[in-house]
């Protein structure tokens, strides 16, 4: 992994991979396909967005790639670790050593500090945290002096700064966000998405986010559009107005067809 | 209110189960209790009462009680009586009844039913009514007996067969000349019975010439009560009463279901106990529901329920919850009631037969306990689901289960458990049975305060088991930080626990510490090698004191004789012994004058000289049965103890006074010490009589642990049913636990902690919670059996606490396991939750 910080979008190393990704709930009259042979890669250092209308499978899609779900059929790689063959132990040590996660819901423990959960993830893997990274990650997400809270003592923003800083803290190959700012009121959301972008700007980070808001997906640095569980279109270096629009434009064209 | 509340119980079922469970077996043992005494003392009763078929109006001798210094005596029932009883108007006919105690040896030697109920009496004639042959005819003479037909059959006897049988001294061996039925309750319960002819029978008992009731049976048209008449006009009531046969069976019944409602408390105090344990997983429950359902609740509030119907709805559920408890409770206790007779008959204490009784009374008090006890547990958090306000229903937070502070809970706490400590330390200091009272009221105190207090003493406790905790790394992190997360679930829990680790632990201590100090008690009181006894308690004849003293190698014997006297208008039991001997087979404590015995020297223990006055020098008079009386000095007064306390003096003196002398014990010194071989030659000298115990100081100590052992396993296997109820309520807590956590999981799975670790988690959490409960329940336990021997201690100045180390650490463990075992499932359902369902829901 490299942390020489890269500007704007885009080394051809790819941090994972799906391939003819299939997921398909059900058998025969209720079968439901939820992901229809998707194909994407998400390059190293590069901050992705899924958008897409719900019931799309843009939250399916992630959680496939991320090792949460299983999938019906194809491939998916993260590094060069094929997903599909690995047993449940297995791919929560991938999950564990390679991938950081944040959450809608913040999902803290309460019981721990803020500091405490920061470090979980590696606490997990009974590593010792590096010392000089841990504190630019908290320097980045300012949470310096609101390290021995709990975090019922801390704000919503502050409590998903703690998730984030958590996800970043074991220098993890990719970062998955779950509407990372649903629960959060615009400015602390706008906070949350900052440091995702500092983070692939600053730390080479590669972070792949789920979200229906176009302002959260103008942070990244490319859009997925998901729809019916195909993917439909991307769009590099979004701006808000121009997410509004492909959207607006692809729900009329949905409602047409 | 009441569709939701049952649509809730329903939606609920499987986090109701172990509320349910743990209702159940408390219920279960209750309604098994009544079930089990009352089918068995309606038994009883039945067979009874067809003992007294024979007997429309018995007679019997009326005690004449002590007054002054005359000893009360029972009159003799003479054969005059007899023959005037059977010519009364209305008499068709008298028997004569003696009876006594008589055991029977089975073919291996040992005695039929250990030598407990064993009864023997006399044949009335050559046919009586009340013993129909079924073989064979009665007996004649000495060498002959008959014996009842189902102890014959279960020993394998025939009539012809020579039985070993012993009354009160060497053993007899006469022939079976018949076997016969009988509706004696006795026999009916599985005693045995041997009947001899009259003359034998009186010889035996030591009732030459008289009987111990006279069974008179109307002639045919006369009523009992006019017999009844008939017979005290003819023998006067001065000195004999007499009951007709109804009042006789009457009577019997009603002794049977008073000897009954004993046995029934004991086991309804174990089934409460339960039942209490019981209590806190059901308040736990319901607390965690309501907890659970505050969105729910709070809804119902928004919408316009009121507060009492809040309440009443968690009421409702309550009811639904205890009201099928009860009722499958009642099933699983008749359920044991029947397999408690089956088993009694298996270890050969027979029932008589008859139906399963469950009264309406049974019934009703199994709904009545788990309806009852169910719903003041879930009072309190009924009230609780009451404040919840309305605007909570718009919060997409769970509530907390309770922020309110402690600090009232842990004041309350304080005081109760120092006052609870304070009477307990004041009622050791008192005297023996002063202290009781207030040693009860303290423990109560105390086990209240702890219980209050445990929310605060799970911090302190719990952290000190981080070190051990970090040796699992983040798993035991996490299940330290779990357990201490919610405080007063975790103490309710735990408290379950406790409470039956607590009484374990007291019992335990208690017996220990009793049992070594009788075992010193006895063998540092004696020097006699060997102490000869009935085996079921009963006194020996004077024979065999003559019988072992001319034993080769026996070189001192001393009779611990029962003699009842009146000195100075109170009764006393004097203790008549050998006092050229009684120096060596001893060894008392003299507290002042000098130990001799014999001829008008006597020697008291210190209390009986305290209550009369006496010192070393005093003298009194002592009045015995047969009048006369004799003029005794104290030579000494000594340290009296379990076996030997009272008035000791030669029994030269006090023998010729008694009619029928018994002795309690026979002290034997030998010239060589205890040996296999002496007690071989003592046991042949007596006939190898089964019902006489020889024993050597080992022997005591054997069989004084032995009765230990019985006592305490029989506690431990009724306290058991607290502790499964208690392992259910780790189980119950756990299962919540993780279901209100399943966000939080699922979200560590997701960042990578692999089942096994989760599973690992909820482990570790069960273990320090259950132990959390076994240390502060061995605590606790410790600290009453010290208290309570502290008690007694002043009654035996040979008590000391015994603390049962091995024992304790069997407790800890036994904690540990409930932990681990109480895991299991909530475990695997931590470690199976779905990752991603988990993280979703809110």
């Amino acid at each position: 992994m490299t942390t020489t910080p890269v500007a704007g979008r885009a080394t051809e190393t790819v941090a994972a991979r799906a391939t003819d990704l299939s997921k398909i709930y059900g058998q025969g009259e209720t079968q439901v396909v939820a992901l229809d042979r998707v194909s994407v890669d998400f390059r190293q250092a590069e901050f992705t967005a899924i958008m897409g209308p719900s019931g799309s499978g843009k939250s399916t899609l992630m959680h496939c790639v991320a090792g949460l779900d299983t999938f019906s059929s194809g491939s998916v790689r993260i590094g060069e670790t094929e997903l599909g063959s690995l047993k449940d132990k297995q791919l929560t040590k991938l999950r564990r050593d390679k991938i950081g996660f944040i959450f809608q819901a913040f999902n803290l423990l309460p019981t721990l500090t803020a500091l405490e959960n920061i470090t979980l993830p590696m606490d997990i893997a009974g590593r010792k945290p590096d010392k000089q990274w841990l504190d630019r990650v908290i320097e980045m997400v300012g949470l310096r002096d609101r390290l021995g809270h709990r975090p019922s003592q801390l704000s919503g923003g502050q409590q998903q700064r703690v998730a984030v800083a958590r996800a970043l803290a074991s220098r993890p190959d990719i970062i998955f966000g779950d509407e990372p700012t649903g629960n959060l009121d615009s400015r602390s959301g706008a906070e949350v998405l900052g440091f995702l972008r500092n983070s692939v700007r600053e730390l080479g980070q590669t972070v792949v986010m789920v979200t229906h808001d176009p302002v959260a997906a103008a942070y990244a640095d490319r859009v997925v559009f998901l729809a019916d569980g195909r993917i439909v279109d991307e769009m590099y270096r979004p701006t808000a107005e121009n997410v509004l629009d492909f959207l607006k434009q692809f729900d009329a064209k949905g409602r047409t067809s | 209110m009441f569709r939701t509340a049952l649509r809730n119980v329903l939606a609920h079922k499987a986090r109701l189960l172990m509320t349910v469970l743990a209702v159940m077996l408390g219920v279960a043992f209750v309604s098994g209790t009544l079930v089990f005494t009352n089918t068995i003392s309606d038994a009883f009763q039945k067979s009874s009462a067809k003992g007294f078929d024979q007997v429309d109006v018995a007679v019997r001798a009326k005690y004449q009680e002590d007054k002054g210094n005359t000893v009360g005596k029972t009159p003799e029932l003479t054969q005059a009586m007899l023959d005037r009883s059977a010519r009364v108007p209305g008499a068709a006919d008298a028997i004569g009844v003696v009876s006594g105690f008589t055991a029977i040896a089975d073919k291996d030697g040992k005695l039929i039913g250990g030598g407990f109920r064993s009864e023997g009496g006399n044949y009335w004639g050559g046919k009586d009514p009340r013993y129909p042959l079924k073989d064979g005819s009665a007996p004649h003479g000495a060498n002959q007996v008959a014996i009842d037909a189902d102890t014959a059959r279960r020993a394998g006897y025939k009539v012809g067969d020579t039985v070993r049988i012993s009354v009160d001294g060497p053993v007899l061996k006469p022939v079976i000349s018949g076997i016969f039925t009988t509706d004696d309750g006795n026999v009916a319960a599985g005693g045995s019975l041997a009947l001899f002819d009259t003359a034998t029978a009186q010889k035996l008992f030591g009732k030459a010439g008289t009987y111990d009731e006279i069974d008179v049976k109307a002639a045919s048209g006369t009523s009992q009560t006019a017999l009844k008449t008939s017979l005290d006009g003819a023998l006067g009531t001065r000195l004999v009463e007499t009951t007709t046969g109804k009042r006789l069976a009457d009577d019997q019944a009603q002794q049977i279901s008073s000897s009954m409602s004993g046995l029934k408390q004991g086991l309804l105090v174990f089934a409460g106990i339960a039942l209490f344990v019981g209590t806190f997983i059901i308040a736990n429950t319901f607390t965690m529901l309501v907890a659970q359902r505050t969105k729910e609740l709070a809804l119902l509030r928004a919408v316009g329920a009121s507060r009492r119907q809040v309440t009443r709805s968690v009421l409702i559920e309550a009811f639904v919850v205890g009201a099928v408890a009860g009722v499958t409770g009642l099933v699983a206790g008749i359920g044991i009631g029947a397999a408690l007779r089956s088993l009694m008959n298996t270890l050969g204490a027979t029932v008589p037969d008859g139906p399963l009784v469950i009264t309406p009374g049974t019934v009703a008090s199994a709904l009545a306990v788990g309806v009852v006890i169910t719903m003041l547990a879930a009072w309190l958090p009924g009230r609780r689901a009451a404040k919840i306000p309305p605007v909570a229903a718009m919060s997409s937070l769970h509530a907390k289960a309770t922020t309110k502070s402690l600090v009232l809970r842990n004041t309350l706490g304080a005081l109760f458990s120092a006052a609870g400590v304070a009477t307990v330390l004041a009622a050791t200091s008192m005297n023996g049975s002063d202290g009781q009272a207030p040693m009860g009221l303290g423990a109560v105190l105390l086990i209240i305060g702890v219980f209050i207090l445990t929310p605060l003493l799970s911090r302190p406790l719990i952290a000190a088991a981080a070190p051990v905790l970090r040796v699992f790394g983040v798993s035991g992190k996490l299940a330290r930080q779990n357990s201490v997360r919610n405080p007063r679930r975790t103490a309710a829990t735990a408290s379950a626990l406790m409470i039956g680790l607590t009484l374990i632990t007291g019992m335990t201590v208690m017996a220990g510490s009793l049992q070594k100090s009788i075992d010193k008690m006895a063998s540092s009181a004696i020097r006699a090698d060997y102490v000869v006894s009935m085996a079921n308690g009963n006194e020996l004849s004077p024979d065999v004191d003559k019988k072992v003293s001319a034993t080769d190698g026996v070189t001192a014997t001393s009779p611990l004789r029962n003699v009842y006297s009146r000195i100075d208008g109170t009764g006393e039991s004097l203790t008549g012994v050998t006092g050229s001997a009684i120096g060596q087979l001893t060894d008392l404590k003299l507290d002042s004058g000098t130990f001799e015995v014999g001829g008008a020297q006597a020697v008291v223990d210190k209390e009986t000289a305290k209550s009369h006055g006496w010192r070393a020098g005093s003298s009194f008079t002592a009045h015995y049965e047969d009048g006369r009386s004799s003029r005794l000095t104290v030579s000494g007064v000594y340290e009296g103890n379990e076996l030997i306390r009272g008035i000791l003096l030669d029994d030269s003196v006090v023998t010729p006074h008694v009619k029928d002398p018994g002795d309690m014990q026979v002290l034997v010194k030998t010239a060589h010490g205890a040996s296999d071989a002496t007690k071989d030659r003592l046991e042949k000298a007596l006939g190898s009589n089964p019902a006489i115990k020889v024993q050597d100081k080992k022997d005591l100590s054997n069989s004084i642990a032995q009765t230990f052992t019985l006592i305490l396993n029989m506690v431990y296997g009724l306290l058991a049913m607290a502790v499964v109820v208690a392992v259910l309520g780790v189980i119950n807590t756990l299962a919540m636990s993780v279901f209100e956590r399943s966000q939080e999981i699922g979200m560590l799975r997701a960042i990578g902690l692999d089942r096994k670790s989760v599973k690992r988690m909820v482990r570790l959490e069960s273990l320090v919670i259950s132990l959390f409960g076994g240390v502060l329940g061995i605590g606790l336990g410790v600290f009453f059996g010290w208290a309570a021997g502290e008690l007694l201690g002043t009654k035996m100045p040979t008590y000391e606490l015994v603390l049962p180390w091995a024992r304790m650490a069997v407790f800890l463990l036994l904690a540990a396991t409930v932990g681990v075992l109480a895991a299991l499932w909530p475990a695997r359902r931590a470690a199976r939750l779905n990752m991603l369902s988990a993280i979703k829901s809110d």
